[in-house]
């Protein structure tokens, strides 16, 4: 069937700021928006730019707008929109934008480094694995879902009116790592996100639980860290784990 | 722009980080990917990871090394392979420790489940031996080995695709690479340089691999002088999306899912009488096409349908769950209540750059190194998979001979003195990028990659035979010949994919013409190469492995060299 996207264009080389171009293609139902883009490109507008790689939402290069949703392109299908046959298709808010849909990630990892995202242990060297019970395995398991598309960080209203707040997908992989229970350094790592640039900037608003195309309570993983700061303020520390 | 490494490491893959960490820190270690590192196709490993760890049940390397030597169909190099099988424990543990957050046993160690062609007592019973995080084993290693680098000091160049190798006086001394962003070349001299720069599947129409899955490594390996192994010997995955190509993992089947056809019938049962749907993917793909051609395939179609129904919302949820929600998006079915349409996928390449069991890229039938080059991962062939990889071996072969590659460069490099600086090493790249803009040609990179790819696919996958085999060698001639007339239409240089997918397309008719000539030159049935005109195996003459060198003049040049027998002669393949 025909279908018609419009789609946000910006060429550094040349434009100014960013306009909008019409593309007409026939596309299946069944087909992904990322075929839909590769279509443009491969047979219409060789200059259109859009990161993507493994087309099946594994990677996480894909995330952009999707009529005013933020969604991955290799995860939706044309059926799955109630737009008729219209897409619009635009670049992840945020970040800035270097071409067409392609916006700049640097910000985005800069945070991710910052909360130390490696497991820190107390350097017992074992010849086997670390004993971790299932249930508290299972604990961490929404955050390892996570693919970095940086979709909830894009989404997040409170990181766009500031820029120093870590965001939901920095602050979801510290969770990760303060409740997995292999892991020593739980409180220098509750100390370090205890400000408001860090998880005290969430204020629950849930716009990143929305368009987490993995399906993750960023929201209530987040809540938890909070409980847990809080719990520290009041009650002696924890023991450190082993 | 020029930089200075100690080491270069091209890809960001499991291989090529694991040799990252092992360096990091203590020498100057650069790492190229032409995408983002974490968006490396070893994050859509899924299944698991092998290793004779007994967590579940008893289990030995021993037995884990005479799986893999009877998987890769006896052409597997044993010494090798057992120097994978045994340090795969280590290997695991070494991640346990790193973080990665392995699904557990109800005594809290690393859980295991079934993988296909993984058994007990040298094939009595399937056995567990792959462990797994959910479906998602690729992306955890790769997130935690990431930032573990990232953590020791690893200067990552993202979005940075290498176009070749600096090479001079027979040593390798660094790589060219355009930036992504600007569509700058940019030279990075170094002591030693790991290519680790993954598979080639989108050679093929249908395949589990990503878009950047192309070969690079392999194609400017080859053209600088490094020969390819077993290329002819191409993994299908028996459980790809119809259509799509998308994988449902082999744990699927590991945890109890089975292959139906139009009659409803188990069918393997029939062909594998003892381990059935978890037989090696080779022998399921291929039973699958016969029962296709037999007009059982589903409604009469090309596909068949994995049924995991009976394995109750629980499991599927818990151990499967990602895999479920590819079933439902991409297929419309809900695997608890439906079976899944699937058809066998293009998955992995057992062939690649030939290398020793240190990395280090070798370049004649005495295993002579190349001075200053190594390769690792699915780039390289150890040989450790030989004519048919078993599920669960690639992952921990990335990080088995990653890590060695790793430890004997930096061996290598305190040896050795720096090589020769080559003047303006970019100058060739430069030249080959402005005749691919400047070209008036009518040609356009996409016409001929979808001919190509249709071409493998009908000629060059599960089934092979001689006048197909030839069909496709002209077909890929006559592509290559026509590959020059292509006209890039983008003349920016920001993220300029149309000029990228020329080049990757001119990788990946080299790996073509050498899949093909392989698949030519082996008049037997062997693992993933299955000559219809030749249906049996020939030891007499082709227990060898096959490699090509490139000859710009003649074409590539074949010579074969002996597999490494160590402990287990070869037998009838039966499971
Ligand atoms: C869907 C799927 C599921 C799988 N599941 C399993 C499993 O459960 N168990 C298992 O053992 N195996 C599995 N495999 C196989 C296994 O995942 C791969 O063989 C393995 O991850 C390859 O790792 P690698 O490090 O060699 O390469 P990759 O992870 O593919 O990385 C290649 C790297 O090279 C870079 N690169 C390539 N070309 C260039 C260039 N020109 N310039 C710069 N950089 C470049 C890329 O950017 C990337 O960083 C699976 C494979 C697929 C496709
Ligand atoms: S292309 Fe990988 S997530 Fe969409």
């Amino acid at each position: 069937m025909k279908c018609s996207f419009t789609v946000y264009r910006f060429d550094p080389a040349v434009d100014k700021k960013g306009r909008y171009q019409e593309y007409t293609l026939e596309a299946e139902r069944t087909d992904k928006i990322l075929d839909c883009l590769n279509k443009i490109r491969w047979e219409q507008d060789p200059t259109l730019a859009y990161r993507f790689s493994c087309a099946h939402g594994i990677c996480g290069s894909d995330a952009m707008v999707i009529n005013g949703r933020i969604e991955l392109a290799c995860q939706k299908l044309v059926k799955d929109f109630k737009t008729g046959n219209n897409f619009v298709i635009e670049p992840l808010p945020l970040f800035s934008v270097i071409k067409d849909l392609i916006v700049d990630m640097n910000p985005f990892f800069a945070k991710h480094r910052h909360i130390r995202p490696y497991l820190i242990t107390a350097g017992k060297a074992l010849a086997e694995e670390f004993l971790q019970d299932a249930a508290q395995q299972a604990v961490i398991e929404p955050a390892l879902r996570c693919i970095l598309c940086a979709s909830c960080t894009a989404a997040c209203p409170i990181n766009r009116a500031n820029g120093e707040y870590l965001g939901p997908a920095a602050l979801l992989r510290a969770f990760r790592y303060i409740f997995d229970s292999r892991d020593a350094a739980t409180d220098s790592r509750l100390v370090q996100i205890d400000s408001p640039e860090g998880v005290w900037g969430c204020k629950s608003m849930r716009w990143c639980t929305d368009v987490c195309p993995k399906g993750i309570p960023v929201t209530k993983c987040l809540g938890q860290i909070k409980r847990l700061v809080k719990q520290r303020a009041q009650g002696p520390s924890r023991e450190p784990r082993p | 722009m020029k930089h200075e490494y100690d080491i270069v490491i091209v890809g960001a893959g499991l291989a090529g980080l694991r040799a990252a960490v092992e360096i990091g820190g203590d020498t100057r270690v650069a790492v190229l990917s032409k995408v983002f590192a974490t968006r490396s196709h070893s994050g859509a490993a899924q299944g698991g990871i092998g290793a004779a760890l007994g967590n579940e049940e008893e289990d030995h390397p021993e037995w884990h090394m005479f799986d893999t030597v009877k998987g890769s169909d006896y052409l597997g190099d044993q010494d090798a392979i057992e120097i994978l099988t045994e340090d795969a424990p280590r290997a695991i543990y070494e991640l346990e420790h790193l973080g990665v957050p392995f699904n557990r046993t109800r005594e809290g160690k690393i859980a295991q489940r079934a993988f296909g062609g993984h058994t007990r007592q040298f094939g009595a019973a399937p056995v567990k031996r792959a462990c797994y995080a959910a479906t998602r084993t690729g992306r955890v290693i790769l997130d935690t080995l990431w930032e573990q680098s990232l953590q020791k000091g690893v200067a990552f160049y993202d979005e940075y695709q290498i176009l070749s190798l600096i090479i001079r006086d027979g040593q390798c001394g660094g790589v060219v690479a355009y930036e992504l962003a600007t569509g700058k070349l940019h030279t990075f001299h170094s002591q030693a340089v790991l290519f680790a720069t993954g598979g080639a599947g989108k050679i093929y129409k249908t395949t589990s691999n990503a878009f950047a899955s192309t070969g690079d490594g392999m194609a400017i390996a080859f053209r600088a002088g490094a020969p390819l192994e077993d290329m002819e010997f191409v993994q299908f995955h028996p459980t790809g999306i119809y259509k799509l190509g998308i994988l449902i993992s082999e744990a699927a089947r590991g945890e109890g899912g089975i292959l139906l056809n139009n009659d409803g019938e188990r069918f393997m049962e029939r062909y594998a009488p003892v381990i059935k749907d978890l037989a090696p993917r080779d022998m399921i793909s291929r039973c699958m096409l016969e029962e296709i051609r037999a007009g059982r395939g589903i409604r009469g179609q090309d596909y068949l349908h994995l049924d995991l129904t009976h394995l109750g919302q629980a499991v599927i949820e818990s151990k499967l769950a990602e895999i479920a929600s590819f079933a439902r998006t991409y297929a419309g079915a809900d695997p608890v209540k439906d079976p899944i349409p699937v058809q066998p996928t293009c998955h992995y390449m057992m062939g690649g750059i030939a290398t020793d069991a240190d990395g280090r890229v070798v370049v004649d039938r005495a295993g002579t190194p190349f001075p200053g080059l190594y390769a690792a991962g699915e780039c390289a062939c150890v040989s450790v998979h030989g004519a048919n990889r078993l599920g669960c071996n690639a992952l921990l072969d990335t990080l088995v001979f990653g890590r060695r590659a790793g430890i004997e460069m930096q061996r290598y490099i305190r040896a050795t003195g720096s090589p020769h600086r080559s003047a303006e090493p970019e100058k060739k790249d430069a030249d080959r990028l402005r005749g691919l803009m400047e070209s008036k040609g009518r040609e356009r990179s996409g016409r001929i990659r979808a001919e190509m790819q249709a071409t493998m696919m009908d000629k060059v996958s599960v089934f092979r035979v001689q006048d197909g085999l030839r069909a496709a060698v002209a077909k890929i001639k006559e592509l290559q010949e026509r590959y020059p007339q292509i006209a890039i239409q983008d003349k920016g240089h920001c993220f300029n994919r149309d000029l990228l997918d020329a080049i990757e397309l001119g990788h990946m008719l080299d790996l073509a013409e050498v899949i093909i000539l392989g698949a030519l030159y082996r008049e037997e049935s062997r693992g993933a190469h299955s000559r219809e005109d030749f249906p049996a195996r020939d030891d007499t003459r082709f227990l060898v492995h096959t490699l090509f060198g490139y000859d710009a003049i003649r074409g590539p040049q074949i010579f074969t060299k002996p597999v490494k027998i160590t402990r287990f002669q070869p037998q009838e393949r039966k499971y």
